[in-house]
């Protein structure tokens, strides 16, 4: 693989927040590149500042300093306005609680995803057999309540993909879940990455959940450390 | 996609939903009631008035056409007017406030049969005794009259002699000459209905009268039924106006508490939406679009329930007042409720456009 196929790219990335009156250092200079179709887990322990580089490669949040760029566009540069076009059409989220808007059904919570990124029609073919895949197919009429946490999770899932973005960002995607409906999860998210060549950067504690990636990305301090 | 969500979340809490409906649409029944019961109650006293059958009416110099002044009109006018050109009838009234926008009228039934063609009863007969009133149907009704009644009115015990048909003049009548005496207007009038040989005589009527009698009001028919208005009242236009002003803060208030709350509560489910990249534009729309449903729907069940008003009003209280149906009000009430739900619903929305998606996202 040459540099043409890394998707993501960040050097010396800085993030403070202001917490009161005491600056906060989240990010102290990471650096980390992904390169398309990888599968990577982001291990380290709370306050590392994984959810800080997770939000801020999801544009949730400008960086303070450092370079990071997504498809090639500099996000250091981006305005909230750009920021908002790339959450509609760069990167998908999964998070530990789901996040499904509880008013809607399974099936709405996937359509809206498509309505926020004004995509008219239905969804690529190929989303179809990504609905079998995730094996949701029979409960997309459901509301998030008359769902289990494996199916909830599956939904945002399918949620987060259905646009085709570049990047699936997955939040401690089996936090919530047993051991059984974590090992589908992460199965699944494999599948994706491995049948339709969707990049995936999930952040985990655990150790076996991270062992799904091609690689394993460690932070301490606002820093990567190391990779495995 | 929009409307789903926006009806989804109407759906998701009933309760809410339900009361901030009923709060708007309270707000506008209570509108569409003022005006239609000041609508009402104008167009039934300019009804009564033509329904004596007079043509032209007379006020003493001084008085206004709808405001309620002591008799101050001589008695002796009755023979003055008689002589004139082309008049025929002359009759003479008393009216004396009872209390609220209640009345008494006196007078000589002789004279009001032979303009009128008089009450047509329902049950009783004319006055024979000083202390003999006759009553319209919905006084009647509303305070529970039945001929042989004892009606007290100006600290006076009364029999109920008679029950007619609304419609003509007065709901409450006595004796002019008992009025008079009881009220210290011995020998005045309050007004002078007049009727000429020919309706077409009226204009030549009115116009010599004037000339005659520069400084007294004098009212054709047609002119007076014009000059019962909202307008022509004094302070009504301006009571009416205070209660939309409340109305609005009203509706301002239920919104604003409303979409506070349902912002509040879906704190994360604006930082979901953000996450999958809606903009502040696309919360704004999704606010204010709830804001429009119940502003809109709200105004309608407004509407409904201004019938409902009216029922009451014309159950409970016929005699006392009367309600009006007014559709040409309805755009400026929907309007009005519409406008202070808009209002009420900006800071919620701005507030909701403008959350941290990842506060957002992590609020409990």
């Amino acid at each position: 693989m040459n540099n043409g196929d890394i998707i993501i790219r960040v050097r010396g990335l800085r993030k403070v927040y202001r917490v009161g009156d005491v600056d906060v250092h989240a990010l102290r200079g990471a650096d980390l590149d992904v390169r398309r179709g990888e599968f990577v887990s982001i291990v380290g322990p709370s306050g590392s500042g994984k959810s800080t580089l997770f939000h801020i490669l999801g544009g949730l949040t400008p960086p303070t300093a450092g370079e990071v760029h997504i498809h090639g566009r500099d996000l250091l540069a981006m305005s909230e306005a750009g920021r908002t076009e790339l959450r509609r059409k760069e990167v998908g989220f999964v998070f530990q609680k789901y996040n499904l808007l509880p008013t809607l059904s399974a099936a709405d919570n996937i359509a809206i995803a498509r309505h926020i990124a004004r995509q008219s029609g239905g969804p690529d073919p190929k989303f179809s057999e990504i609905l079998e895949l995730l094996g949701i197919r029979h409960r997309l009429h459901h509301k998030p309540r008359a769902l289990s946490g494996g199916e909830q999770q599956r939904v945002a899932i399918a949620r987060a993909i259905v646009n085709s973005p570049s990047i699936l960002l997955a939040d401690e995607p089996t936090g919530n879940l047993d051991t059984e409906n974590s090992s589908i999860v992460l199965g699944l998210l494999r599948d994706l990455n491995e049948r339709i060549g969707q990049t995936i950067l999930m952040i985990t504690h655990n150790p076996e959940a991270a062992a799904y990636g091609h690689r394993t990305v460690r932070m301490r301090d606002g820093r990567v450390m190391e990779e495995a | 996609m929009t409307n789903k969500l926006v009806l989804a979340n109407l759906k998701h809490r009933p309760v809410r939903t339900l009361l901030s409906l009923l709060a708007i649409g309270v707000e506008v029944c209570m509108m569409l009631t003022l005006v239609g019961l000041s609508e009402g109650m104008l167009e039934d006293a300019a009804r009564r008035a033509t329904g004596v059958g007079a043509d032209i009416l007379i006020r003493a110099p001084g008085t206004s056409l709808i405001s309620m002044s002591s008799a101050s009109l001589s008695e002796k006018y009755l023979s003055f007017f008689l002589d004139q050109p082309h008049v025929r009838i002359a009759v003479g009234t008393v009216e004396q406030p009872t209390g609220g926008v209640s009345t008494v009228t006196g007078l000589d039934l002789a004279e009001f049969t032979a303009m009128s063609g008089g009450f047509k009863f329902i049950d009783g007969r004319p006055f024979r005794n000083p202390r003999d009133v006759i009553v319209d149907e919905y006084y009647a009704r509303q305070n529970n009259l039945t001929v042989g009644s004892t009606l007290k009115l100006l600290n006076q015990d009364w029999n109920v002699c008679g029950i007619v048909e609304p419609g003509k003049l007065a709901r409450v009548v006595v004796s002019r000459q008992v009025l008079q005496d009881l009220t210290g207007a011995t020998g005045k009038l309050s007004r002078i209905f007049l009727e000429p040989a020919a309706p077409e005589n009226t204009a030549a009527v009115i116009a010599a009268l004037k000339e005659k009698l520069p400084d007294f009001p004098i009212y054709s028919m047609a002119e007076l039924t014009s000059l019962y208005s909202v307008s022509n009242v004094p302070g009504l236009s301006a009571f009416i106006g205070v209660i939309i002003a409340l109305g609005i803060i009203v509706g301002f208030l239920v919104v604003f508490l409303s979409m506070y709350t349902a912002v509040l509560e879906r704190t994360r489910e604006v930082g979901i939406l953000k996450a999958l990249g809606a903009s502040p534009f696309y919360i704004l729309n999704i606010i204010f679009r709830e804001t429009a449903v119940l502003a809109v729907a709200g105004s309608a069940l407004g509407i409904i329930l201004t019938y409902g008003s009216r029922w009451a009003v014309m159950t409970f209280a016929p005699a006392a007042l009367t309600q009006k149906i007014v559709p040409d009000w309805w755009p400026i009430a929907g309007g009005i409720a519409i406008a202070g739900a808009v209002i009420g619903a900006f800071y919620p929305a701005w507030k909701a456009a403008g959350q941290d998606a990842i506060e957002a996202l992590s609020y409990e």
